[in-house]
């Protein structure tokens, strides 16, 4: 598979700070790559050096094959954008944007297809000033995709909605997903990318500091964690061989009869590794 | 070209569903017209009244709507990320600017045609003298302003404020050089004031080709300062125009 975007020591100062102090990753075509970080991390200076609204200072880019620098107008025919803070005309009815946008594109998606891909049908003569904050969110994805992108850029997609709202852009984006559409999304949600992203990288103060599957986060960092209660004193055991300490625990407990109570044995969770990685580096120099 | 007359269409649809902009910017200006001439007498300076006081409109109109209005359009779009959204779609930026000012060129021109027939209709106003020339002063006149106007916007910060920050240049400019009325009364230094503002010459050249009957190229030195005012709001409009909100 060819890389839909290649960044190579990408570096970005604003009066002085350094945003970016050198980030490296590849987003294999078909794939949803995960930049996950705190507020104030790079994310979206990443983000918007490769949609072509920033300059970097430094490193290497690559969009489809096109340098984000010069933002040519073939690599914005090619990929769908959803920022964080921005607006579509409000005068206009759902179904006139979606109509506005398409115009902009050679070869744009049926309106009313895309209206039904994020769930606007019922909504689309709404003038836009009208839409929730969930349905504005869902209109913004949806001028994203009515250029049939082939790569989508989702800045922070759930920030700041309820908990069903966030499920259906979830359920939004998988579909995405299995259209083939490659996505780079950002987000400081970590079940949010544990859900979505096939990658993560964890990034915090301009630097990538783990980058891998979610499974891999999870498991080279940390062991499986067991819980229970002994005397009515809280007990944690960490271990790397769960079955095996499980089993001495239990043999002990029947041998000498009492009882494990509240036993759990817990995975870490992605928030878990995050929560980790982000104390381990925060001596940095900010 | 597709693109463009796409756009515009959109724009102009965008336009006429904002009841501000069409009140604040197409209404405005033939209210006013009603209302002075209904005020100012039969003549002034021998001239009929309807007719000096449609050629001043003619210029408050072209300074709100194309200075005025474009400022406040461009940078509510900014701010709200309108702007931001559309640089990262095909849409050429150059074609986008030219389409807000087409869509502005074409509002007032609908307005010069409505403030005629409203002279024509309620005052006895004369129709222009020069037709081809005035429509070369109103597209002129829409151009240099554009400039001014999107050069304002560059340097307007907030959404907020715009509004009034337009209307304190506006207005006080249209009163000075004699949209409004005569200004031979005014005293020395705001004739002074007025003998610098671009409206002051704008409306110099709409009264030769609407009421004279002159050439539009007549006055070259009211052409030139008008000119040299829409392109120092252009140029600074090249150095600080942004796509880009001012959040940050």
């Amino acid at each position: 598979m060819s890389s839909a975007i290649a960044v190579r020591d990408l570096r970005k100062s604003y009066d002085g700070v350094e945003a970016l102090r050198g980030i490296s990753f590849e987003v294999t075509a078909g794939e949803v790559f995960g930049l996950l970080g705190p507020n104030g991390a790079g994310k979206t200076t990443a983000v918007e050096i490769l949609e072509g609204y920033r300059n970097r200072d430094g490193g290497d880019a690559s969009v489809l094959g096109y340098d984000p620098g010069d933002s040519p107008r073939a690599m914005r025919e090619r990929i769908g954008v959803v920022l964080q803070h921005s607006e579509i005309t409000p005068l206009l009815t759902v179904r006139e944007a979606h109509l506005l946008f398409a115009g902009y594109y050679a070869k744009p998606r049926d309106v009313d297809e895309v209206l039904e891909v994020v769930g606007l049908m019922e909504k689309r003569d709404a003038r836009v000033k009208t839409l929730s904050g969930g349905q504005k969110r869902r209109l913004d994805l949806g001028i994203a995709l009515v250029g049939d992108p082939e790569l989508v850029f989702l800045d922070e997609p759930t920030t700041g909605f309820d908990p069903a709202a966030r499920r259906s852009a979830w359920e939004m984006i998988l579909a995405l997903r299995s259209l083939g559409k490659t996505i780079l999304l950002t987000t400081h949600y970590l079940d949010e990318a544990q859900r979505l992203a096939d990658r993560v990288a964890v990034i915090r103060a301009g630097r990538i500091i783990r980058l891998g599957t979610p499974a891999e986060l999870i498991g080279d960092a940390r062991s499986i964690e067991i819980r229970f209660l002994k005397n009515g004193e809280q007990v944690v055991i960490e271990t790397k061989n769960p079955t095996q300490a499980l089993n001495e625990l239990t043999a002990e407990a029947l041998a000498t009869g009492y009882e494990l109570e509240q036993l759990e044995v817990r995975r870490p969770t992605l928030e878990d590794v995050y929560l980790e990685l982000v104390d381990e580096y925060d001596g940095d120099v900010e | 070209m597709t693109v463009l007359l796409h756009q515009l269409k959109f724009e102009q649809r965008v336009f006429w569903r904002s009841r501000e902009a069409a009140v604040f910017i197409f209404i405005f200006p033939l209210l006013l017209y009603a209302l002075l001439g209904s005020i100012y007498g039969d003549e002034i300076d021998g001239v009929p009244a309807a007719d000096v006081l449609l050629a001043g409109l003619f210029g408050y109109g072209a300074a709100n709507t194309a200075f005025g209005g474009l400022a406040i359009t461009l940078v509510i779009r900014r701010e709200a990320g309108i702007l931001k959204r559309l640089r990262s779609t095909p849409l050429p930026p150059w074609t986008y600017l030219a389409t807000v000012l087409l869509s502005t060129l074409m509002v007032f021109a609908l307005q010069a045609v409505a403030l005629l027939v409203l002279g024509s209709l309620a005052f006895d106003a004369s129709m222009p003298a020069n037709p081809l020339g005035f429509a070369g002063a109103i597209v002129l006149g829409v151009a240099a302003f554009a400039g001014l106007g999107v050069g304002a916007a560059s340097l307007i910060r907030s959404a907020e404020g715009v509004s009034a920050v337009v209307n304190v240049i506006v207005l006080p400019m249209a009163f000075l050089s004699g949209s409004f009325g005569p200004t031979r009364e005014f005293p020395v230094f705001l004739q002074a004031i007025a003998d610098v503002l671009p409206l002051t010459y704008f409306i110099d050249i709409v009264y030769g080709v609407y009421l004279d009957g002159e050439s539009l190229f007549a006055d070259p030195k009211a052409l030139g300062v008008l000119a040299a005012w829409g392109i120092a709001g252009l140029a600074v409009a090249l150095k600080r125009f942004t796509w880009m909100p001012r959040e940050r």
